[in-house]
């Protein structure tokens, strides 16, 4: 076992960072010796930061987003369109839509997706809170933004199922060659999705 | 074709050198959890050696995720230095269907309520004749009704393999073979017609179908089998294990009946 060049403080703190996502170990080094540096420029602000958000986190009720306030900052955004809510198993999905600047519409984060394996149920995601918000804020289409998985498509279909009655048109988003995608490397069931969802010139 | 597939890929070769344990077969996708940041831990029912699991390194890559989707055939091999490891699988795809699954809401249902199902068995223990039934169900997703038959055919044999078949071949009161029309709801045995007459509000129906393969089934039979099949499962195999009948089950025979309409 290397021996530790560092106190237990800047240990623990290599180790917490060594959790966040797309960081090991190594680069959780470097992060916290970059911090260590940065004491005043960096390391403070990204300390006061964390106690803010910390302090501030709440979940929004209506959306299900994670914003510090309630309800989130898009759920008050006016320029929204009312009638347009996209569905999306998570935050991150969210925030990657926003990223594509492709819609303003009003989104809904179901927090997951139905999983018998996980024994992840209807109950277990926001989806009854979708099923009430859908007639009451006259939503006329909903766009099932997940997965294209089985446990995501499923939950589309259950969804669908769920709004069949609701008088809203439930549109899914579509598959097929990404961008900078070489149809030789694509494996065959998104050929076959692409196909089926050609368009004309 | 998958069926003809079986058997071309259904050898095992096992090596063991080194201390180390491989074996190649075919299997079927049934479930993916994330493992870290870019693998899974796959679960998966191989052909010869039953439910297995093993870690699959960068399973979310752009080559690998399509494949590792429930209802895929793969091939695989499974390393590990001692036989009772988690071990790793490498993979190489023989019939990709979940794209084509997931178009079908009956067909998304059927699959997850079929990996919940397989999630029953213990783990390394061969069952080849349900490997084969998931199979052709899972090739035969784009009718229906054909579809819900096997779906029962296969709830009824997983009964049988995990120890409480139900016997729908004599009559539990007479012994008799013939007029066979209830199922007792204790015993799981066939009751004829005459001797089930006095009893049979409390008896289940035994829908034709689920004896003689050559009978093509109404809905209501289809519903009917679900429900006999669904005492059983509950009775037996969730109940004791503090589970319910999974939503995906609901939702199939729902997606199923409102097809048949």
């Amino acid at each position: 076992m290397p021996r530790a060049v560092a106190g237990p403080e800047i240990e623990r703190l290599i180790q917490l960072l060594s959790r966040l996502p797309g960081l090991g170990p190594r680069s959780a080094r470097r992060a916290a010796l970059h911090l260590i540096k940065k004491r005043e420029t960096l390391m403070s602000p990204l300390n006061a930061a964390l106690g803010d958000v910390l302090g501030k986190i709440v979940e929004c009720r209506v959306c299900g987003n994670l914003d510090v306030r309630d309800p989130c900052t898009v759920c008050t955004d006016a320029e929204r369109e009312a009638g347009t809510l996209v569905v999306v198993a998570d935050v991150s999905d969210l925030w990657a839509l926003e990223r594509s600047g492709a819609l303003k519409a009003r989104y809904h984060v179901l927090g997951g997706v139905l999983s018998p394996l996980d024994g992840i149920g209807p109950n277990d995601l926001n989806i009854a809170s979708l099923a009430e918000r859908v007639p009451r804020e006259g939503v006329q289409e909903v766009i099932l933004a997940l997965g294209a998985t089985v446990d995501g498509q499923t939950t589309a279909h259950y969804l669908t199922d769920l709004l069949r009655d609701a008088g809203v048109t439930v549109t899914r988003l579509a598959q097929g060659v990404p961008v900078g995608g070489e149809l030789d490397y694509l494996d065959e069931g998104t050929l076959a999705a692409a196909i089926r969802a050609r368009t004309p010139i | 074709m998958i069926p003809s597939a079986i058997g071309r890929w259904a050898w095992t070769s096992r090596r063991e050198t080194d201390a180390a344990v491989e074996w190649s077969d075919e299997a079927l996708v049934t479930g993916v959890r994330r493992h870290g940041e870019a693998s899974a831990i796959v679960e998966l029912l191989t052909f010869t050696r039953g439910r297995h699991m093993g870690l699959v390194r960068g399973a979310f890559s752009r080559r690998l995720a399509p494949w590792l989707q429930p209802g895929n055939t793969l091939h695989v091999t499974w390393r590990a230095r001692l036989e009772d490891q988690l071990g790793t699988f490498s993979v190489e795809p023989l019939a990709l269907r979940a794209e084509a699954l997931m178009r079908l809401a009956h067909a998304a249902f059927g699959v997850s309520h079929m990996a919940s199902l397989i999630r029953l068995l213990p783990e390394r223990d061969p069952h080849p004749a349900l490997y084969r039934v998931c199979q052709t169900i899972l090739d035969t997703f784009e009718d229906p009704r054909d579809a819900a038959i096997l779906m029962a055919r296969l709830e009824l044999a997983l009964l049988s393999e995990l120890g409480f078949g139900l016997d729908l071949e004599t009559c539990a009161a007479t012994g008799g073979r013939e007029d066979l029309i209830y199922v007792s709801p204790r015993s799981g045995r066939a009751v004829s017609a005459q001797a089930g007459a006095p009893y049979a509000d409390r008896l289940l129906p035994l829908p034709t179908f689920l004896l003689a393969t050559q009978i093509r089934p109404t809905a209501d039979e289809i519903a009917e089998a679900f429900r006999l099949t669904g005492h059983f499962l509950s009775r037996h195999i969730m109940e004791p294990r503090g589970f319910a009948l999974s939503d995906a089950r609901a939702a199939f025979i729902a997606s199923v009946a409102r097809q048949a309409q």
